[in-house]
Order: structure tokens, then sequence, then C-alpha cells
């Protein structure tokens, strides 16, 4: 049973929250975290969950304290944005490296300097190898659908990991848009009661967690983690399936928008994927063979995936919402072109930066971009493969 | 899309345009369509001039970017006019709805030559008058909807009613003076 209403990203992740009810919440309840703890915890104040809410002194202590408990046996999550995450950074490797399946709800912001509090993908994209399982959504509805996914892939037996779950700052998690909510019952019955194996709290068996590794045991450990996240891609597959039983959304690794038979192909996360769509569907309207891929998960990067959607694309637009200072990519266009070369596929990939600092992309934005991937292949020239789109010079 | 109404907001940070914004899409999905209510942010403090934005459709929205080309431009401030080009992009066939004291002449004579329709209302004293502050964004929806068409009368009050009533549970003079603002605001924009 759907039911119809229109929320910001904010208030449907909270929404997922109060659904999922789960036993602790440690959060940094201001600036620069967003309205979702604050919503929840009007939730745990009117006694609609029976969460312990931590407001903690900040980001560090968040995950800290989601860590403590998750490791004690407590389905635990925390929420945080932009330099919110970048302070948690040292232990998100110990939430990963422990194998603890605490769930992050991230509205994308970019970090300083210069100053500035509007979306792009800075955050998380720094965060992208510490081990958590990265999804990335489009709208509120995805947020909101992502999220009560979350706990199903995160506490899979074969994964065991943490998992953020991703909307665009503002764009997103400010805009009030429709959605369709489940019913809480049918959020209850998804995702479950948490029944850990192993848990500290648990006397009939003593457990240290975190303990020193030495060198002859650290890389057996990274190695075992790495399985795990490996994992998590086809649980991702599983637990979509069994959502669209429920919902009758369909989720994948990513999705192909007029994919299939498109000469030029965009890649792209976020909610700029929406706007995309509707230049995808002008262009094509216009006889143009245009096509679009949208990352959902991040991490594990599902490559070999990606390499085979994009293998009749004749020159690929990777668009990337953040500066990773390279000189030569972003973080999604290193890891297309990785994907591409490893399956031997060799088409002229341009790598576009794009709304940073919450500059606004508009429908004629990306129609432009694809008039750039027609003339690339009419001259055969490919110019610059690393261009900023809407640069004011 | 068929039949988008897009609306853009100018508003000082403080007065509610952002609020405005996001009641408007609120009142509207409640007759079955499909909205969006997004702000934009500048710096973040009182009296800066901020941005805030709706479409309002029959089908799914997509699109995530700023709006150029609106149908309807709501001066929430009428200091905007020295600083802001509000009639940037305004379709003709739309309209131009402005909180001023000042007749439509003279508020004319501050625009780029725009050439649709001009709307006026004196928001300030309206809202003077039924909430004793100076809260225009209340005034300012009601003439959005009223100019607009977007609803009849009736049904917007009835929504509002309801929708000030679960959001100021417990300050019934609060609800009164919104809704008689509103009432006073359908009357008196023209």
């Amino acid at each position: 049973m759907s039911i119809k209403d229109r929320l910001s990203g904010n208030e449907a992740v909270a929404i997922a929250m109060r659904q999922i009810n789960p036993d602790v919440m440690s959060a940094f309840p201001i600036t620069p975290s967003t309205e979702i703890p604050q919503t929840f915890s009007s939730f745990v104040a009117n006694g609609q969950v029976d969460t312990a809410f931590i407001p903690v002194e900040s980001e560090h202590s968040a995950m800290s304290a989601a860590i403590g408990s998750q490791a004690a046996g407590a389905r635990s999550l925390t929420a945080t944005s932009s330099c919110g995450l970048a302070l948690m950074w040292e232990v998100l490797y110990v939430a990963a490296s422990n194998r603890l399946p605490i769930a992050l709800a991230l509205v994308n912001r970019t970090l300083s300097g210069p100053i500035n509090i509007n979306c792009d993908h800075s955050d998380s994209m720094g965060a992208r190898d510490s081990g958590w399982i990265q999804i990335y959504s489009e709208n509120n509805q995805e947020a909101y659908d992502n999220f009560v996914q979350a706990y199903r892939i995160a506490e899979h037996a074969a994964v065991r990991l943490p998992i953020m779950i991703c909307q665009d700052g503002f764009i997103t998690s400010a805009a009030v848009e429709n959605i369709e909510l489940l019913a809480d019952r049918d959020v209850q019955g998804f995702v479950g009661e948490y029944h850990p194996e192993s848990y500290l709290l648990n006397s009939k068996q003593p457990l240290a967690i975190g303990p020193y590794a030495v060198s002859a045991y650290c890389m057996e450990a990274k190695r075992a983690q790495l399985e795990a996240l490996k994992n998590a891609k086809q649980v991702t597959l599983d637990v979509a399936k069994e959502f669209a039983a429920l919902s009758g959304r369909e989720y994948g690794l990513f999705e192909e928008y007029k994919l299939a038979d498109a000469d030029y192909a965009m890649v792209i996360i976020g909610s700029a994927a929406g706007t995309a769509k509707d230049a995808v569907d002008q262009l094509r309207a216009a006889g143009q063979k245009v096509g679009l891929l949208k990352i959902r998960l991040f991490r594990p990067f599902p490559g070999e995936e990606i390499a085979a959607a994009l293998q009749k694309s004749k020159v690929i637009a990777c668009m990337d919402r953040t500066e990773s200072f390279n000189g030569r990519c972003g973080p999604l266009g290193a890891e297309v072109k990785s994907a591409l070369f490893d399956a031997q596929l060799m088409p002229p990939v341009i790598n576009y930066v794009y709304g940073l600092g919450g500059r606004d992309v508009t429908v004629e934005d990306f129609i432009t971009v694809f008039a750039q991937l027609a003339e690339i292949e009419q001259t055969n020239d490919g110019g610059k493969k690393y261009r900023y789109l809407s640069l004011r010079e | 899309m068929q039949n988008l109404i897009q609306i853009r907001w100018h508003g000082r940070g403080g007065q509610g345009a952002k609020t405005a914004a996001l009641m408007l899409a609120d009142v509207v999905f409640s007759t079955g369509k499909y909205v969006q209510g997004f702000p934009e942010y500048g710096p973040e403090r009182m009296g800066a001039p901020i941005t805030a934005y709706n479409r309002i459709t029959d089908n799914k929205i997509r699109v995530h970017s700023n709006i150029y080309e609106p149908d309807y431009v709501v001066v929430v401030d009428e200091t905007l006019f020295e600083t802001v080009d509000v009639t940037k992009g305004l379709s003709k066939e739309g309209a131009l709805i402005v909180n001023t004291a000042r007749n439509k002449n003279e508020i004319e004579k501050l625009l780029n030559g725009y050439q649709g329709r001009i709307y006026t209302v004196d928001a300030r004293r309206i809202s003077m008058e039924t909430l004793g502050r100076y809260f225009p964004n209340t005034p300012m929806l009601a003439a959005v909807v009223k100019v607009s068409g977007l609803m009849p009368d009736e049904t917007f009050l009835n929504e509002m009613q309801q929708s000030l009533e679960q959001k100021f549970a417990g300050k019934p003079a609060v609800v009164e003076g919104n809704m008689q603002a509103l009432k006073s605001t359908l009357q008196e924009v023209s």
C-alpha cells in the first residue's frame, strides 16, 4: 500500500528512520548537519520511536558512539553533511574495518573553501575509499527507498559493512516534492529485527572488537573486508528485487535511461540525472540517439556491468560533481575509464566537472554536452578530455 | 510536462519567501498536482536577497534546476527592485506580483520595460492589521494563488485552514490572523 505525500528529502529520510525505529541514533544536532536529526529527534520526543537519541558534541563523536553501540549489538545510525562527514573521517574506517553495519544518511554538500554551503559531491567522494557501501539518490523518493533498503544490504551475513545513503544537498534535501511512502508495518516487515551473530553485550560469547593487528594479519583483514564489500553488489540486487515486489519501484546497481542504442552516453550521479533525462528526451524527439547511465551503487563500483552497458556507445561523457585535483579526471571519470580499459573498450571519454558549490545545471547545459559528444565523433577530434561545464571565463 | 506553471519568488532572508514557496507546494499538492518547492540560498544572513521556486504540473517532475523563464514572479520586498532584475525571463503572458503600497504606474517605471501584467497588494498593511507583525509571506501566497488561478479561493482557504491548524496547534489567534490575511489579500490584490 502506498501513501501519497509531499516531503522534502530531509523529511523523507527522517520518516524512513522512524519506520525502521533503530536502537540508537547518535548525531551532532545542528549545522553542518541537516533537518534529518532535528526531525527524527522530534519523533523520539513524541514517543513515536523508542530509539536512544544521543546528541553528541561533534561528528567524530557521533560516529564513535554509533560504532560503540553497533558493536554492543544495537542497530545504529547517524546523519550528517559536508564538513560533518570530514570530521568523521578517521572513524569511518574503524566502522568499516570492524564490519559494523551502521547506516549514515548523508546530504551531499561541498567542503570549504571558498566557504560555501551548497551541493556538490566532494564530501562523500572524499570518503569513497573508507570501506563503506555508497548509494546515491536522484530525488526524495529514491533517498527514502534507498534508506529503507540500507540495513538489508549492510546487515546481510555476506556483507556486514556500514552503508552511506547519499542525496544532493538543498536540491533534493530541502526541496518539497511528491513522494509515495510505504506503510509503517510494511517497512518494519521488510527491514526486520536486528539479530547480530556476534556482539559485545553477549556474555555467552566473550569478544574483542577492534584490537591491534600486527603486520602478519593486517593485510589478510583488509582482503577479507574487500571480499565482503564485493558481496554487497549481489546483495544490493537481491534486496532491490524484494523491494520492487513490495513497492513496485525497481532499482539496480545503476539506471539505464534510453541507453541500449545510444551513440552518445552520459554517466552521472544524483539529482542532475533527472535534469539530464529531460535533455535526453528533447534530443531523442529530434532524432538523436542519446542516453544516460545513472550511478546508484558507487562502492563497490560495478565496473564490469557499467562497461557492458556502455559497450555500444561511441562517445561518452562522465559527469563529476567534485574536483579531485589530479589534473586528469574526477572520481567517476577515473572509475569509468578504468572499467572501460579493462573491458578493452576505447571510446573517447570526456570528463566534465559541473555543479561545484551548488552551481546550477540546466537541461540546456546537458544539451550542450551531448552536442559536444556528437561533434567529437563527427570531427574525430577528441579535444580536451577534461572540461568544466558552464564555467564563467 | 503538461500545463507546467513556474513561479519565482524574490525576498530577503527572514521574510519567509522560502516558507511561502514550500506552503504553496503543500497546498497545490492537495489538488492532486505534481509540485516542486525549493529555495536557492545565497549568503546565510537576515536581509540578504533570496530566491525560491515552484513548479506545478500534471506529470512527474524530473528537472532539478532553477527557473529562468517563470510564468509568475512574486516580489516580497520592493527594495529588491534596486538590485535584482526581477522580471528577467518573465513570460509576457504571465504576471508580476508585488508587495507594495505604491500604485502600478510607479512600479512599472522601475522595471526594464516589462510588457506583461502587474499586480500589487499592500502586504505590509494587511499583515500589520491581521497579525500585528510584518509577515509578508502569507498575503503574498494568497496573491499568487489568486492571480494564477491555481485553485478556487474556497479550496485554497480550506486547505490553508487545515494546514495552519496543524502547524500552529494551540495558537488559535495565529491561525485566525493568518486566515484573515489570506482573505483580505484575495479581495485586495489587483
